[in-house]
């Protein structure tokens, strides 16, 4: 029944499906984590931008913003991301650094509602023992925000292993992509569908579980 | 407790399972009903110029939907009696298996993995697959392309062929759609845009390129374009086969093919023989 799997590369697609998502997953953290602190900082700029941010990019649809990526930044501002002469790199990062800029909100606000969590009583503490703002950020705050929103961090980890099907917009070689190829030869739009929808549960399923765990083994009691 | 859990599980799943058989029933129900009514359904394609293309006043143009205009009236369907619906090429086979168009004439080249799914009537046009270059472009050969950057659609056939056989080395850029690939031509970000030079054309045609671009000619692959038709229904076939052979020979071929391509320069094959597919 899945004889027509012959001839294409599964695997190799959903190897650039989990590149995809771990580079994005990481550039995504670092930004997120930092729009967060822009969010929950003193300084009125600084939160005014944050905000602004998080409200116009995460209303604005992912397929928008990856072709704009293509069609915008590199064709009309011809932005080369250091892959001049190579369409499968710039392809790929354009789609990563769309996809970090639009999961970073919602990473932000996972964030954000996980600083909520932490008593103001600690913040208060840690700036009376004499620490400055950025210090009571990462050493008292975040690192215990981080273990409460492993949770929700999880959904949003999720959430972009499937949004970088998108990327397929743009013609990054990853699974929607081998899917569309398959489709268009082979003609078995349901086993095909079923394959990959497949693949995709193998992907996310274990990752949700372990990270589920693993909110719960971390998650502070208070 | 744990028991419980899987009990619910599994019934979950069976409950999902039984949902998904209805909704198949259902869908078999409908094709068998859905062919009365003094309509006909056919299936195009919304977003092609001069093949087919909704136009913002919600009329229909190109070649596909002429070619399939005139099957429908020697069926013995008035145009005011069609209803169009959209079928994108990942939708074809299902939509014709589910019944819901009579028959579909949307670029569909018949080949031997779709045969299998579907009966084709036909073919009606010989395509192949081309580049579409800006006018003063030096592309004049295939091998000209390796190192070139090249756009084409995600997943088609055009892109899949230069991958493995045409120029492998050739910078390809895939995208979601040919009104992509163009506008990416015009800007110059790509230096070639390739698919069937049937799609080519109706784009070079279309008044805001008008002289912009120039195919080249190469005819890198057989594009046989049929129309297709619920697998099994053969007396279907048969009367457009009949019909499309009555096109050819009282000259609304020709017409179709001057009326949707001419102005692009499209150097387009002979009506091809009823049946008689090249390789």
């Amino acid at each position: 029944m899945f004889d027509f799997l012959e001839g294409y590369d599964v695997l190799g697609a959903f190897w650039m499906t989990v590149k995809l998502t771990a580079l994005s997953a990481l550039g995504s953290l670092v930004w997120g984590t930092l729009l967060a602190a822009m969010r929950v900082s003193p300084v009125p700029l600084m939160r005014g931008f944050g905000t602004a941010y998080v409200n116009i990019v995460r209303n604005i649809p992912l397929t928008v913003i990856i072709v704009f990526t293509s069609l915008g930044l590199a064709d009309i501002f011809g932005m080369t991301m250091g892959a001049s002469d190579d369409v499968d790199a710039l392809s790929f990062r354009l789609a990563v650094l769309g996809l970090v800029a639009y999961t970073a909100s919602f990473v932000c606000e996972a964030i954000r509602s996980g600083i909520n969590t932490v008593p103001v009583g600690q913040a208060e503490a840690a700036r009376a023992i004499g620490l400055s703002f950025s210090q009571v950020l990462s050493l008292i705050v975040l690192p215990q925000a981080f273990r409460s929103v492993i949770g929700p961090l999880a959904n949003v980890l999720i959430a972009l292993t499937k949004n970088t099907t998108v990327a397929a917009a743009i013609g990054v070689a990853e699974a929607a992509l081998l899917m569309k190829e398959m489709i268009e030869n082979e003609a078995q739009t349901l086993a095909i569908g079923a394959v990959f929808a497949f693949g995709f549960v193998v992907l996310t399923l274990p990752t949700g579980l372990f990270l589920g765990w693993l909110s719960k083994r971390l998650a502070v009691k208070r | 407790m744990k028991l419980r859990k899987v009990t619910a599980a599994s019934a979950t799943v069976l409950a999902l399972a039984l949902t998904a058989t209805a909704c198949g029933g259902d869908d078999s129900k409908d094709s068998s009903s859905g062919s009365g009514g003094g309509k006909i359904k056919i299936g195009i394609k919304y977003d092609q110029p001069g093949l087919g293309l909704k136009e913002p006043d919600g009329s229909f143009s190109g070649f596909d939907v002429d070619v399939a205009t005139y099957v429908a009236k020697e069926l013995g369907y008035k145009p005011d009696q069609i209803e169009w619906v959209e079928t994108k090429s990942a939708d074809r086979e299902n939509a014709l298996a589910r019944g819901d168009v009579k028959f579909i004439a949307a670029t569909y080249s018949i080949n031997d993995e779709r045969k299998q799914k579907v009966d084709f009537a036909g073919p009606y046009l010989l395509a192949h697959q081309d580049l579409l270059v800006k006018k003063d472009s030096d592309i004049t050969k295939a091998t000209d392309l390796n190192g070139k950057k090249l756009c084409s659609v995600t997943g088609s056939t055009s892109a899949q062929n230069i991958k493995n056989d045409i120029a492998p080395k050739a910078q390809l850029q895939q995208r979601g759609g040919y009104s992509e690939c163009i506008a990416g031509l015009q800007s110059g970000a790509v230096d070639a845009v390739t698919t069937d030079d049937s799609i080519l054309a109706g784009f070079a045609a279309q008044e805001q390129y008008k002289g912009q671009f120039k195919l080249a000619g190469l005819k890198l692959s057989n594009e046989n374009y049929g129309i297709g038709v619920k697998k099994g229904d053969s007396a279907t076939v048969d009367k457009i086969n009949t019909a499309l052979e009555k096109m050819v020979s009282d000259k609304a071929w020709d017409k179709a093919v001057q009326d949707n391509f001419g102005p692009a320069d499209y150097k387009n094959e002979p009506a091809p023989k009823i049946g008689n597919i090249v390789k």
